[in-house]
């Protein structure tokens, strides 16, 4: 096992690497640059002022003798300062990702929560009434477009209802206690789950019909076992597997954020983050922010390899490994 | 002596009295549980905009939503009001040569400079109770003028080459050269000197140790009638009244200023009371603020104010047939930009004839208008050798089409309706228009940048009041690979008439002598037309009934300067 994580440790640190590098290459290959937007923020800037702030900040330098001067200060753990936000890059990130774990953390859980038991029903009578239902309302949560979904939300509940506030992190001048916190999760927390349950409802549906065609269901029942153990102890296990998969590439996404949902309701996530610094020109913050996303990525697959084995009996890591 | 009142009337009172006296608590409990919030409400103002800005040190990076918010809580030496005019913010008197405060004087190299007295208020404090003095102005100074620090707005500084100090509230301003903006200070922001010296230890890392990222609740970095006092990023800032300010009490115990960046959801805030007011300088699109206005004008109050955006096509004059003035000239007389105005814009946005604005003292009235005049088009292009074929457009003698690519940034609605305006009337006078968008990043970073434009740009300008359009149409300022594309003369214009009158309007410090240079000016642009005007876009200002004293400047100087003249009515 020890041999096992050895190697996947070494093949991602291989992957962040490359990811680091073709992150920083694409970020460099864009036109433009945030002197440019200064320029046209700024009447007085003159073209020289922006040759002088380009020198400054070292857009003026190759573009690999910049990745190999941040390569060298990331591998100290100077993740360097942000332009954007006028921070240091390990501030700025420790802070979007409290809120967009808060976040995505809470509609993932949410969505796994409804979706399994959701697709287990459905599976249980295919083509049936529940499973007809459930099939309608996977198919409208996968086609409506998140954007238009918090727009409908924000809508009906803030200026329609006028129950909960149409976005933020809390009420501005308020006390932002726990309870005004927890209202402006509402809102995006439930586009976020109504958008993500679909498809999850769907991939456990698909995987729960499949287990029940196996023979040792069919083995299960012959030997007594009751409808419920039948469903959890044999066919939702072995159904987990490719849930499991499915899950854990969806997991790397906490951490990358939500960016229609986080602009939708101004709230300072990930998603938002990133976009911003790469669209801003902010290498540094970019970089850590994408490179970050990859790490949780790999780790979430780690994991499910893990569970995998945990899971299927036939599956065994370091008998893989060798 | 009084009358004693009836006893039997006496005796039945406490009855009703009780009763008449419930009734009154409970319309009272009503009417303040229906006016409470109101009356908090009024305590508060929570402004949104679509913007975050980043570092709030006022002279690092230029970005509007630091301007605005920075606006409230601090002043600048001087600005500009709404009504373009130059006026003291924290000095006493602008200095003049008129007012004996600015004086002609020589330079060591035998050039003519000036020297500016200037005086700061003497009751301007920063917020923790220290004076804004002299040291301040040459510790800024110091901080403005070091390549190192990272200070955007560089020329302000440079042109100062010395500072003397004659009493606490007082310097000497000697300045490098004699320029008709002389006395323009508008750039210089005072920095805390008692506080920011340490940051400035090592020029180098300034940008990053300034107080105003490390510690921007710190009320010494603030001398407006706020004080910043909760920032959070991405979300909101939070501005309290300055204990140390001067001037006339802000009517509200708390503004806050809230980004959301989708424009949609800000009016859904708004709706929704998450918002009190929409700013005009980063809020609401012109079309959504139409829209607005038709479903919310009965609860809001939508103020267009013309702002000194002007939007145009620059036209690459190395287009062979864009070198022709004859063609240039067809196609702005193709076009009804009046109709455009009427249609799109509900008339919100003129049409422009000039790179000038007409609220600008530089403006000429008299400037050469092009109307939508379809015959005489026609006659040009006619006379230009572009005829019109059986289909309706128009060939060269080579049978070469009159056609041209027309690029601006994707994703801007109103820009885009706006070219599919063009193209369609374009179309109508035999020209060929074909729409071909860029990301705003790759438009401006690349595409107009290096003149890669083939034909025709779509963009707008922002400039200052009498804004001299040396880098926009001085021939020195075209962009090439050999000067590393510096220069934002796009068009690549080339007039030796133009080159020499920048340089005199610089120079002129009479009023009417320069006005008269700015109308030449403005006659050979509107001649030669380098660029189409197209209209001077405005601000939308949606502002709630109860919410006055506000005054859109229509420049880069933001309403909040003025913040304290805001009042709940």
């Amino acid at each position: 096992m020890i041999r096992y994580l050895a190697g996947r440790a070494a093949q991602s640190a291989l992957v962040m690497l490359i990811m680091s590098f073709l992150v920083y290459g694409l970020i460099g290959l864009m036109p433009g640059d945030p002197i440019d937007l200064m320029l046209s923020a700024d009447p007085r800037l003159t073209p020289e002022d922006a040759t002088r702030l380009r020198a400054l900040h070292g857009l003026d330098r190759p573009i690999g003798e910049r990745y190999l001067a941040w390569l060298a200060a990331a591998a100290q753990g100077e993740l360097g300062y942000s332009r954007l936000h006028a921070q240091p890059v390990t501030a700025v990130l420790a802070s979007h990702l409290g809120h967009t774990l808060a976040l995505l953390g809470t509609s993932f859980v949410l969505a796994i929560a409804i979706a399994v038991p959701l697709g287990v029903a459905a599976a249980r009578r295919p083509r049936g009434f529940l499973d007809h239902t459930v099939n309608l309302c996977c198919f409208a949560g996968i086609s409506v477009p998140p954007f238009w979904l918090a727009l409908l939300l924000i809508m009906a509940f803030a200026v329609g209802l006028g129950w909960l506030p149409a976005g933020g992190l809390r009420s501005p001048g308020g006390d932002g206690g726990w309870t005004d916190r927890l209202a402006h999760m509402v809102l995006p927390v439930a586009t976020l789950t109504l958008a993500s349950v679909a498809g999850y409802t769907r991939f456990v549906r698909a995987a729960m019909i499949e287990a029940l065609r196996q023979d040792f269901v069919r083995t299960a029942r012959a030997k007594g076992a009751g409808e419920g153990r039948v469903l959890v102890r044999h066919a939702l296990r072995a159904a987990l597997v490719p849930v499991v998969t499915i899950v854990a590439l969806h997991f790397g996404g906490l951490v990358s954020g939500a960016l229609v949902t986080e602009t939708m309701f101004a709230y300072p996530g990930m998603g938002r983050m990133i976009y911003d610094a790469i669209m801003g020109n902010d290498f540094n913050l970019a970089l850590a922010g994408l490179v970050l996303a990859t790490v949780v990525t790999l780790l979430a697959n780690l994991a499910a390899d893990l569970a995998y084995a945990a899971l299927d009996p036939r599956v065994n890591l370091a008998r893989d490994a060798k | 002596m009084a009358i004693e009142p009836p006893r039997q009337a006496t005796t039945s009172r406490p009855a009703s009295l009780r009763r008449a006296l419930g009734r009154a608590v409970a319309v009272a409990f009503l009417i303040v549980a229906l006016a409470a919030p109101e009356a908090r409400a009024r305590d508060q103002l929570v402004i949104g905009i679509s913007q975050f800005p980043s570092t709030l040190n006022p002279l690092i990076d230029a970005m509007v939503a630091k301007s605005y918010v920075l606006a409230m809580a601090r002043r600048p030496v001087m600005a500009y009001d709404k009504d373009w005019k130059l006026v003291c913010l924290l000095c006493t008197e602008i200095p003049s040569f008129e007012n004996g405060r600015a004086k002609r004087e020589t330079l060591p190299d035998g050039r003519t400079g000036a020297s500016l007295r200037l005086t700061l208020d003497p009751r301007a404090n920063w917020g923790d109770g220290k004076p804004v003095g002299a040291a301040d102005v040459v510790f800024t100074w110091e901080v403005g003028r070091h390549a190192q620090t990272g200070v955007g707005d560089f020329e302000t500084f440079r042109r100062i080459l010395k500072i003397d100090v004659v009493d606490d509230k007082t310097v000497v301003l000697h300045l490098d050269r004699v320029t008709f903006k002389y006395n323009d200070l508008a750039g210089f922001e005072l920095l805390p000197a008692h506080l920011e010296r340490a940051a400035f230890q090592d020029p180098a890392q300034y940008k990053t140790k300034t107080l105003f990222d490390t510690d921007p609740t710190n009320p010494g970095l603030y001398a407006g009638p706020y004080r910043i006092a909760e920032i959070a990023r991405g979300s909101h800032i939070t501005l309290v009244p300055n204990a140390g300010w001067w001037g006339p009490p802000p009517a509200f115990k708390r503004v806050i200023v809230r980004a959301i960046e989708n424009t949609a959801a800000l009016e859904a805030n708004l709706l929704s009371g998450g918002v009190d007011y929409v700013a005009g300088e980063l809020g609401l699109t012109l079309d959504q603020a139409l829209a607005f206005e038709r479903r919310h004008g009965k609860k809001y109050r939508v103020q267009f104010k013309p702002g000194l955006i002007y939007e145009h096509i620059d036209l690459n004059l190395d287009n062979p047939a864009l070198t022709d003035k004859r063609v240039r000239q067809a196609l702005l007389l193709a076009l009804d930009r009046a109709a455009l105005n009427e249609r799109l814009f509900a008339g919100k946005q003129q049409a422009a004839h000039s790179f000038v604005n007409p609220l600008d003292m530089a403006y000429d009235p008299q400037v050469k208008i092009y109307p939508h005049d379809p015959a005489r088009a026609a006659q040009l292009l006619d006379e230009a050798g572009w005829r019109k074929g059986p289909d309706g457009m128009r060939r060269n003698a080579q049978g070469q089409a009159l056609q041209f690519d027309l690029m601006t940034t994707s994703g801007n609605r109103m820009r885009e309706l706006v070219q599919q305006v063009l193209q369609s009337q374009w179309r109508a006078a035999g020209i060929e228009v074909r729409l071909k968008n860029e990301p705003a990043r790759v438009f401006f970073g690349e595409t107009v940048r290096q003149r890669k434009f083939p034909a025709m740009a779509m963009f707008a300008w922002v400039s200052a009041p009498e804004n001299v359009p040396r880098t926009t149409l001085a021939s020195t300022h075209i962009p090439s690979a050999a000067n590393n594309f510096a220069g934002q003369n796009y068009t690549g214009f080339r007039n030796a008439e133009v080159d020499q009158l920048v340089d005199r309007i610089e120079l002129e410090l009479d009023r009417a002598a320069r006005q008269s240079l700015w109308k030449r000016l403005q006659a050979i642009y509107a001649e030669e037309l380098p660029a189409l005007p197209l209209y001077i876009r405005a601000d939308a200002f949606v502002v709630p009934p109860w919410l006055g004293g506000i005054q859109p400047t229509g420049h880069q100087y933001p309403s909040t300067l003025w913040i304290e003249n805001w009042r709940a009515e």
